[in-house]
């Protein structure tokens, strides 16, 4: 076996090792936060899921960029998974997200928080591109669309939080913000920590949905050329 | 000079296409006289939606409110039509092969779009004036730039659409988390006591949408 077909297990491994590490570190050794106490310590869990999310969503946009340049279709389920690992981990974020503002602010939604109310926007924004995907024959043209749209959705992200930013002029002013004291180099340590277990998870759990999807597609066309 | 020949080539494909839309509408009669009925209707419509008992600010930024709303859904319905006679007359294929550079049929079905919207507006900003606020010089600026905008985007997406087996349902769906910053530019020029900053954010919308839009649009419609 090449180390190619390895890199899921690899990246498994690589995931495991550095989330439990994190986690035990997270609860056992950083100090707890003066402001927020003990729920402070979602933080290490929240952010590097939201980070793991853009990188996917980037990853997809970059394999559409590709499918397009290239017109290769081989591209488009390596796109596709990108973004379906995206809207998984971007769900865990607004997940998180709540259980943090009930717990900080006694809420389970608050407008004032950006990156929540942008993850609210990408979340149905990606929803509306595997409608797009459901309702569109298989083949080049639904990679093509699809690629398009993924392409769309990339640039959508900085504007929108622009956007989000802008409205907070007439909406409401924040009132709450998570900004808080200088992360201490430990905080900063685990997080690191757990930022590479969350996109090593990620990258393994794309590759499984990968070689899955891939061994679909292949089954398929042989059953086709078979009937 | 080949680059010139091919620059006023390019043009004049997008007229002659922008000049063929605009003949259809006016033989047809279909989207602009609908796009008017329902901006109105929208207005009544959000009326009773909104108490009278407001105090002027809250009213002034609701009201506005509605507005931007009502124009953003007239303007998924004209473009839910943009590209039906393409479809059901094979007419895109026909365009596809013709000799001409692809985003020129973006850029003429953009251009036919903004004019619908244009004259949907005309009708519905007296109507606002009448039934909500008075209009100032902010509001209108943001309406002329979020048309690009929305018109840029739309038309894209109205091709992904009248593709697609699901039709005109597809289009609100994939356009509207598009259309959030719009309607944030939008309101925030009309509202807000410093509308350039809302202004700028819509002209940096339209310049990177219309260039992603005009970059990609081949892709969308090419078998």
């Amino acid at each position: 076996m090449s180390l190619r077909n390895n890199l899921g297990p690899t990246f498994a491994l690589v995931a495991f090792t550095f989330l439990i590490a994190a986690f035990a570190l997270a609860f056992y050794w950083v100090p707890t936060d003066a402001d927020q106490g003990f729920s402070q310590r979602i933080f290490y869990v929240h952010v590097p899921l939201a980070l793991t999310a853009y990188a996917c969503f980037a990853w997809g946009a970059w394999k559409a960029l590709r499918l397009l340049w290239t017109n290769d279709n081989k591209y488009d389920l390596e796109s596709y998974t990108a973004v379906h690992m995206g809207v998984i981990f971007g769900i865990l974020v607004l997940v998180t997200g709540a259980i943090w503002a009930r717990i900080s602010w006694g809420v389970w939604w608050s407008w004032g928080e950006r990156q929540l109310v942008l993850f609210l926007i990408l979340f149905l924004f990606y929803c509306a591109y595997f409608m797009l995907r459901n309702s569109v024959d298989i083949g080049p043209r639904q990679a093509r669309m699809s690629a398009v749209y993924a392409l769309f959705g990339v640039v959508l992200i900085p504007i929108s939080f622009l956007a989000i930013r802008l409205s907070e002029n007439f909406i409401h002013p924040v009132v709450f913000t998570r900004d808080g004291p200088q992360m201490a180099a430990s905080m900063f340590f685990v997080f690191c920590l757990s930022t590479v277990g969350t996109i090593a998870l990620a990258t393994a759990l794309y590759h499984v949905e990968l070689s899955g999807k891939r061994l679909d597609l292949k089954l398929k066309q042989r059953r086709k050329a078979y009937s | 000079m080949t680059r010139a020949i091919a620059a006023r080539q390019y043009v004049s494909d997008v007229a002659v296409l922008a000049r063929k839309d605009a003949r259809l509408e006016l033989r047809s009669r279909d989207t602009v006289p609908a796009m008017l009925l329902f901006v109105v209707v929208a207005l009544v419509v959000f009326h009773f939606a909104v108490p009278a008992d407001l105090s002027e600010e809250t009213e002034r930024i609701v009201s506005f409110g509605l507005l931007w709303v009502a124009l953003l859904f007239t303007a998924i319905l004209g473009l839910t039509r943009a590209f039906v006679a393409e479809r059901e007359q094979r007419l895109i294929d026909a365009l596809v092969l013709a000799p001409c550079d692809r985003s020129a049929i973006w850029l003429a079905k953009t251009i036919a779009v903004v004019a619908f919207l244009l004259l949907a507006e005309l009708i519905a900003l007296p109507a606002f004036a009448l039934f909500f606020e008075p209009v100032d010089a902010p509001t209108i600026a943001a309406i002329l730039l979020a048309n690009i905008g929305i018109a840029a985007v739309g038309t894209v997406l109205s091709a992904v659409s009248a593709a697609s087996r699901t039709r005109e349902l597809l289009l609100p769906l994939l356009l509207l988390p598009l259309a959030i910053p719009i309607i944030v530019g939008g309101i925030g020029a009309s509202v807000t006591d410093e509308p350039a900053q809302f202004l700028a954010f819509l002209a940096l919308y339209d310049a990177v949408f219309a260039i992603i839009s005009w970059s990609t649009f081949e892709y969308v419609v090419t078998e």
